[in-house]
């Protein structure tokens, strides 16, 4: 075993993905801790490009096979699982993506090593290895700590400081050859779709209003679309009311959908997930309403009402009507 | 076309959690369980799978909370068998890898072409079940699936990233698929049909073993996160609430 620390960069096309910096960052933390090295592990047709953007690492890994374009979980854990299987590193670090979903728990159980998913935090205590993690939709936290001091950690996005995983620098490339269980891939990526054409783009707004499952019914949506409409912003939703069809996917704020960052966000019955804060968080001022006071959408929020939101929410509509004239 | 859904209940999040005594765990007693939403998401792929392409679907779930209630629900809404895991679950709760290993095992037994599961639950501190479950049978998996066609031998699905990427991508049978999203919203199964089920319809159980390999994680802490800072809360009537608001709408650049 050493202490060596392996990231799994996403990138799509070339272009890496923001929370790849994160684990960077990570990654250079707890490198430094277990006296080992910084690896980021890059798969694709484009590697060397990406690895360009890598600079924090010691050592970048790129392997280059037309079995890795896009994203088929079955190659990608194929091949992770042939370069990590003789390295023993203490860390391999993954995001709590799509992608990370398939590759985390797959790889740790190839590697046999333990998996924490959804992790917020790591240390390490005497050479023991402690994850901690965002359960129950953020309202509980589990401190997990790790026999054998090796794992595979699935980190939230967000959790992290991306800054920490940039650097001008460019470390040392290693090239590796493909797999050469990669051409019996069960799994064929066939293309990608880009996300559909929209009315209004929710990530150039400057103010937005978003509701939650507090709404209820589709029949009160009208009680949340009448404030946007008078404060002249686009209504936008969290995922299950998307996915029961109630507002079109352009209009989703969370980790599946889009990522924002109004001036102000009014969060109106919404109970604020991990998923949901992921995409809002960074919103320079965070206006919350919901009936439960224990709700953690409270702990990012600006401001805070604890009310039923069918008394505020027409409330505050009157008010800025009155204003508007 | 035999598809196997594994349908685990989980907490329902509306009801408020607590830390168990020894402060390794929630508290479980009288916890109110439901099915897990996106295990919900994953039966109603299986049932409209079936209506197109006349599959069997088999409901499994382990023996705890209102495991047979759960069961005969999804009889009612359509599923064609439905059985129930029994053996000693009490180390499971927090332990992933030790339900996916029951679940392979009853897997295999069942003979299936397709698994179709959650992609998550509230509680996944080791990894999620569709992604352990392959990983320990040996079957390809895609995560985060929102559709889903089926061929003889393959399975053509719709895989979701972040930013409103979607990816296609084509399995080969048998494989796991970790649902996130039905092609229409979850049907409901009425009262009055469970209850059919209730008096006329057989639950088959299957006893697992005990499974000794689990997370290898040893659950430290369970505990209420403390936050850094929490939101300055306005009060008073929903009038003069309102009109705070519009102060602070106005003070952080809202221009009326």
């Amino acid at each position: 075993m050493t202490g060596d620390v392996y990231v799994v960069v996403e990138h799509w096309n070339g272009t890496i993905a923001e929370v790849s910096f994160e684990l960077l960052g990570l990654g250079r933390q707890l490198a430094q801790a277990s006296g080992g090295k910084l690896h980021a592990l890059v798969l694709g047709p484009e590697a060397k490009e990406v690895a360009a953007a890598c600079g924090a690492a010691d050592v970048t890994i790129c392997v280059e096979h037309d079995a890795l374009a896009g994203f088929s979980p079955e190659a990608h854990i194929t091949q992770l699982a042939a370069i990590l299987k003789d390295r023993s590193p203490a860390f391999t670090l993954v995001s709590n993506t799509s992608k990370g979903m398939d590759v985390a728990p797959a790889l740790a159980v190839a590697l046999k090593v333990p998996v924490v998913t959804n992790v917020a935090a790591v240390a390490v205590n005497d050479g023991a290895i402690v994850a901690t993690s965002q359960l129950y939709g953020g309202k509980i936290a589990v401190e997990a700590e790790l026999a054998g001091g090796r794992a595979v950690l699935s980190l939230l996005a967000g959790a992290f400081p991306a800054d920490h995983g940039k650097s001008a620098g460019a470390g040392a490339i290693e090239t590796v050859v493909p797999a050469a269980q990669l051409g019996g891939s069960r799994v064929a990526f066939k293309r990608l779709i880009e996300a559909e054409a929209s009315d209004v783009d929710i990530s150039k707004q400057e103010i937005l209003v978003t509701v939650g499952r507090g709404i209820q019914d589709k029949d009160n949506l009208p009680v949340v679309q009448e404030l946007a409409d008078a404060l002249g912003c686009p209504l936008c939703a969290s995922r299950p009311l998307v996915d029961a069809g109630w507002l079109p996917k352009s209009r989703q704020v969370g980790k599946s959908g889009v990522t924002v960052k109004p001036k102000i966000y009014l969060a109106i019955g919404l109970s604020g997930a991990p998923e949901h804060v992921q995409g809002m968080k960074d919103a320079t001022t965070i206006i919350a309403v919901n009936s439960d006071p224990k709700a953690p959408i409270f702990d990012v929020a600006h401001f805070g009402v604890v009310a039923d939101l069918f008394d505020v929410v027409p409330a505050l509509t009157e008010k800025v009507r009155e204003l508007r004239g | 076309m035999h598809i196997v859904v594994p349908l685990k209940q989980s907490p329902d999040l509306v009801e408020e959690l607590e830390v168990n005594a020894e402060g390794n765990d929630i508290d479980r007693q009288g916890l109110k369980l439901q099915v897990s939403e996106w295990d919900e998401q994953a039966l109603e792929e299986a049932l409209c799978l079936k209506e197109a392409s006349g599959a069997n679907v088999t409901a499994i779930t382990a023996d705890w909370g209102g495991a047979d209630l759960v069961l005969f629900t999804a009889l009612a809404k359509g599923a064609d068998r439905a059985l129930k895991l029994v053996g000693d679950f009490s180390t499971t709760m927090l332990d992933n890898h030790r339900l996916a290993r029951a679940l392979a095992s009853t897997v295999e037994q069942l003979g299936a072409n397709l698994v179709l599961t959650g992609v998550q639950s509230v509680e996944d501190l080791d990894g999620q079940i569709p992604v352990l479950l392959a990983a320990m049978l040996g079957w390809p998996h895609v995560s985060v699936v929102t559709g889903v066609e089926l061929t003889a031998d393959a399975a053509q699905v719709k895989q979701e990233h972040s930013g409103g990427l979607v990816a296609e991508l084509e399995v080969k049978l048998p494989a796991v698929l970790g649902v996130q999203a039905a092609r229409r919203a979850p049907r409901y199964a009425p009262v009055s049909k469970v209850r059919q089920m209730q008096k006329g319809a057989k639950l088959e159980q299957l006893s697992v073993a005990a499974q000794d390999a689990g997370s290898g994680l040893k659950v430290r802490r369970v505990f209420k996160p403390q936050v850094a800072a929490r939101a300055e809360i306005l009060e008073g009537t929903a009038e003069e609430i309102a009109a705070k608001l519009l102060a602070v709408l106005r003070e952080r650049g809202l221009s009326l």
